[in-house]
């Protein structure tokens, strides 16, 4: 195929952000907000029309497209396979979602943050389609600039500190990585990383090269002990913030664990797995107990997701199927899971002006609506059977057994205070009694926010009782995956 | 050698029509004008051989003529915007178009220079002309003090590059760039010993640290005309000249520079990142945020090769594009007859001046080198010719103080558009100066598309 798909979907946001520039609509908005929907229901419905057109029974890259870029040495090379076609459609999925709810939670500056949003877009959805690192690089770190915008502009009291504090902390762990990828160029005299799967990164360099991916990567991610910028970004940033944060922004370092971490450095990846997993699992003990303890809802589910997150790392690095299955799974359901909870909590925050826990108390009496799909959210969040957050988690478990025993127990401990938290939260916020007076004036969800919810929770329902779309998706790449891997083992 | 005299006969002639014409400040300002778009085009009709006059003591050459078109660009941007500036603070003096075409007729020389004698007289020629220029506004007593401080900093370093020269003429038995490259090597002591303080003069002339205590005073006393036309220009030629002088007269003695270049780099860029952050005048911190730019730009000249070279170039190409964006800037926010230069007078401009705010932005992230922006990629090239030859120590620091930069960088974006607005900035009507600000955003954004439309053009200018 000549039409060159991937860009389309990659630049689509970003142009039809500069015509949202140019409309003249001052106090309505209505005509940039139609033209964002519009543009990004248009690029969700391309990236379903690219995953249904690839074919899946091939681990090559599709769609590949290839243009001289840097002196003919770097290219700008796209491509997709089943691993990172799952994260574009779940990135082109979001950003609508992110679109509507800032009708309801977004007052000032409307233009402006639509106009940050779709750019957002564009690097994220670059960032899976890049097959050479420099661009890879590229769209990883522009992302920095509308999120750090996105949080300082219209983020809560302390949104400079949290803005800074992101944007350093991500800063800092790229920069090593971008020396990894100039000395990653030196050795292989390329940066397109289809040659670098074939050319062997001698032994020597394997190590440290593999570390300064994790520096940037684990910031990302977060992983135990960087996660802190977090749940600082998190409680101040808006509701659309927040739900592209944790349903993509984080998925993007798993991704490069997949696409980058293993194929590249084999020898590294099978070296430091017991730093992954002793990190991985005091991620998930750690957090989930500081979640426990948390009175604000936003930094309650921050810290889930550091946890969650916990799970993906440890699967990914048993390097067994079941474990890079589950953990691929698991961040498509983090993505949608913690999607929805961050918009329930983004509803009662629109309405009472207040994220703690204490001010609620006894919701499902005056707006049962919400109170039901919340509910469900919160049961997919601890990993109920039945919901998407369950298959996840069980893979990465069933993995983890094949590796280590105690690793596995210590994860699978985590999951019940998993369970812990999120019980009690509901409990508190749901449930239980009403002293908040307010509370009884409050309005059930409107049409938008059933349009945002309903869909969210019908996807995980449905990926939870029926996964094989998705697992079809990445099977045969992730079998070549760990084929690869340990050919490369073996040789050396 | 037609660019040179084209330049000084014209300096001549309109230096008769401001001496007999009264209130000329506007027909020689235009003229000036005209006269940098004659030159361009005359370096640009020349053809690209390599000539060399005077008994090689003059060369004109691509990478000559690479820095003199961009001097008299951005020259010519630098003045335009700032002319409404020039006017609203009567600093409209016939003489000031004048001086400036005539430190550009000394960086002319410099970057021409073959021989110590020119490249000498070429300096001083410019150097005489900015200290007149720093202290231009002669009423203002800070103007006044940063021309002097500069006086006696520079007259002081130019005395060590004096000392310098006529040390390598005695061990090299030579004035031309060539024999002394023959005659050196290390085993020539006293020729290492001349080298250091050539070194010395010309990293103040470029004010990288340790050599940098005037900058920050001068940038800020001097009207901020000047202030833009010393932040590009001089450092322009002040590199190139560096950059002669290790790839010519220097490129056997390369392990005894080498430590001292990586000395000064390191120390620039740190200083660049770290004095910058608690600064709170807009002039003062581009002033050390140019010293920490001098020194990623010395981390590509430290490498010793041509492609470290070629990347400073680059490097100092886009750097020269962002300043002349952010001074421009500067020359928008006018309040009651009033420039502002205060950052603090910025703060909340994001909701009242929208297009200001966004161009600060860009600007702002793209000094502070994150992509997909120009300065991303200048930085980029410079690491990747460190990186090739292994100096990963350089490259590593390098990078943590871009960090480290990023923060004063995105301190004043939190006062654009994360504080609430004080100050309502009048409409001004220089459209030049939105021009120019205009132009620099855009080649800023759209640099991702082409960028090695910069690397194809500086990879043609080392063919000796």
């Amino acid at each position: 195929m000549n039409f060159p798909i991937l860009s389309t979907l990659i630049f689509l946001p970003l142009v039809s952000s500069f015509f949202i520039f140019l409309s003249k609509d001052k106090t309505t908005n209505v005509s940039s907000i139609s033209i964002s929907l519009f543009s990004s229901v248009a690029t969700f419905f391309l990236s379903l029309f690219l995953w249904y057109s690839l074919d899946i029974n091939t681990s090559e890259f599709q769609f590949v497209e290839e243009k001289s870029w840097i002196n003919n040495y770097i290219k700008f090379k796209l491509g997709v396979d089943g691993i990172s076609i799952l994260f574009i459609v779940l990135t082109t999925f979001i950003t609508p979602i992110c679109i509507i709810s800032c009708v309801n939670s977004v007052k000032v500056r409307v233009k402006e943050f639509l106009i940050a949003i779709l750019i957002l877009e564009t690097f994220m959805i670059g960032v899976f389609c890049s097959l050479d690192l420099v661009i890879f690089y590229l769209f990883f770190e522009a992302g920095l600039i509308p999120m750090f915008l996105i949080i300082g502009v219209w983020g809560g009291p302390r949104r400079v500190y949290s803005a800074f504090k992101f944007f350093l902390f991500t800063l800092l762990g790229s920069v090593l990585m971008l020396v990894a990828i100039i000395v990653i160029y030196w050795i292989t005299g390329t940066t397109d990383i289809t040659q670098i799967y074939e050319i062997q990164i001698p032994k020597e360099y394997q190590n440290i090269l593999w570390l300064a991916f994790l520096s940037s990567f684990a910031v990302k991610m977060p992983m135990w002990p960087v996660h802190t910028w977090l749940p600082d970004a998190h409680v101040e940033a808006p509701t659309a913030g927040s739900v592209i944060l944790a349903a993509i922004l984080l998925k993007m370092a798993g991704y490069g664990f997949l696409r980058f971490s293993i194929p590249m450095f084999p020898i590294a990846s099978e070296y430091f797995t017991p730093l992954i997993y002793t990190l991985s699992i005091i991620a998930i003990i750690y957090t989930s107990l500081v979640a426990l303890m948390q009175d604000d809802m936003k930094k309650l589910i921050a810290y889930s997701s550091v946890a969650h997150m916990g799970y993906v790392t440890l699967g990914i690095f048993t390097l067994t199927k079941q474990g890079i299955e589950g953990s691929i799974y698991q961040m498509i359901s983090h993505g949608l899971i913690s999607a929805a909870l961050f918009l329930c909590v983004g509803v009662v925050y629109d309405r009472l002006h207040s994220r703690m826990i204490s001010t609620y108390g006894g919701l499902v009496n005056y707006i049962p609506k919400y109170s039901f799909l919340f509910l469900i959210f919160a049961l997919a969040a601890l990993g109920l059977p039945g919901t998407s957050g369950f298959l996840g988690e069980f893979l990465v478990l069933a993995g983890t057994f094949q590796k280590s025993f105690l690793a596995a127990m210590l994860a699978t401990f985590g999951v019940i205070l998993g369970a812990a938290y999120m019980l009690w939260l509901t409990k508190r916020v749901i449930f239980g009694v009403t002293n908040n007076s307010e509370i009884k004036k409050i309005n059930d969800i409107n049409k938008s926010e059933v349009v945002m919810l309903v869909t969210l929770a019908f996807f995980i329902l449905f990926f939870g009782f029926y996964p094989l779309p998705l697992m079809e998706t990445f099977n045969v790449s992730v079998n070549s995956l760990i084929n690869n891997y340990e050919t490369a083992l073996i040789t050396n | 050698m037609f660019p040179e005299i084209f330049l000084s006969l014209s300096i001549f002639f309109i230096l008769m029509v401001g001496v007999f014409i009264k209130k000329s400040f506007n027909l020689i300002f235009n003229l000036t004008s005209l006269i940098i778009i004659v030159t361009i085009s005359i370096i640009l009709t020349n053809s690209n051989n390599v000539e060399r006059i005077f008994l090689d003591s003059f060369i004109r050459d691509p990478f000559s003529n690479y820095f003199k078109i961009l001097i008299l660009l951005s020259t010519l941007f630098v003045l335009n915007s700032s002319k409404n500036f020039i006017i609203d603070n009567k600093l409209d003096k016939f003489e000031y178009p004048i001086i400036i075409l005539l430190s550009i007729l000394g960086m002319f020389f410099m970057v021409s220079s073959n021989d110590l004698i020119l490249f000498y007289l070429g300096l001083e020629l410019q150097s005489l002309s900015l200290y007149i220029l720093a202290s231009i506004d002669r009423d203002n007593l800070r103007s006044t003090e940063s021309g002097v401080k500069y006086f006696v900093l520079s007259a002081l370093s130019s005395g060590l590059l004096l000392y310098g020269c006529s040390l390598l003429y005695g061990f090299t038995g030579s004035t031309n760039f060539e024999l002394i490259a023959d005659q050196l090597n290390k085993e020539n002591t006293g020729a290492v010993f001349a080298m250091v303080f050539i070194l010395v003069g010309l990293a103040f002339k470029i004010s990288a640290v340790p050599f940098h205590m005037w900058t920050p005073d001068v940038y800020e006393g001097a009207p901020t005309s000047i202030t833009s036309y010393f932040a590009v220009v001089p450092k322009v030629a002040g590199l190139a000249l560096l950059i002669k002088f290790m790839f010519v007269p220097f490129s056997n003695i390369l392990l005894e520079w080498q430590t001292i270049m990586i000395f000064i780099s390191i120390a620039s860029m740190i200083l660049g990142a770290v004095a910058a952050m608690i600064q709170k005048n807009f002039k003062r911190l581009l002033a050390y945020s140019s010293i920490g730019h001098i020194g990623y730009a010395l981390a590509g000249v430290a490498t010793g090769a041509i492609s470290g070279y070629q990347s400073a170039i680059v490097y100092i190409s886009i750097y020269v594009i962002m300043n002349i964006g952010a001074f421009s800037c500067l020359y928008l926010l006018k309040k009651d007859g009033q420039y502002k230069e205060n950052i603090s007078d910025l703060s909340g401009i994001s909701k009242k001046h929208p297009l200001i705010a966004i161009s600060l932005l860009i600007i702002l992230f793209s000094l502070a080198g994150v992509p997909p922006l120009g300065g991303f990629f200048a930085k980029f090239y410079v690491f990747v010719a460190v990186l090739e030859k292994e100096m990963y120590a350089l490259a590593i620091i390098g990078l943590i103080t871009t960090v480290m930069s990023a923060f004063y960088y995105l301190k004043i974006i939190k006062t654009i558009y994360f504080d609430d607005s004080i100050v309502t900035f009048e409409p001004t009507k220089n459209r030049t100066a939105k021009f120019s600000v205009i132009a620099s955003c855009t080649i800023l954004i759209t640099f991702f598309l082409y960028p090695s439309i910069l690397n194809n053009l500086v990879n043609t200018l080392f063919v000796s």
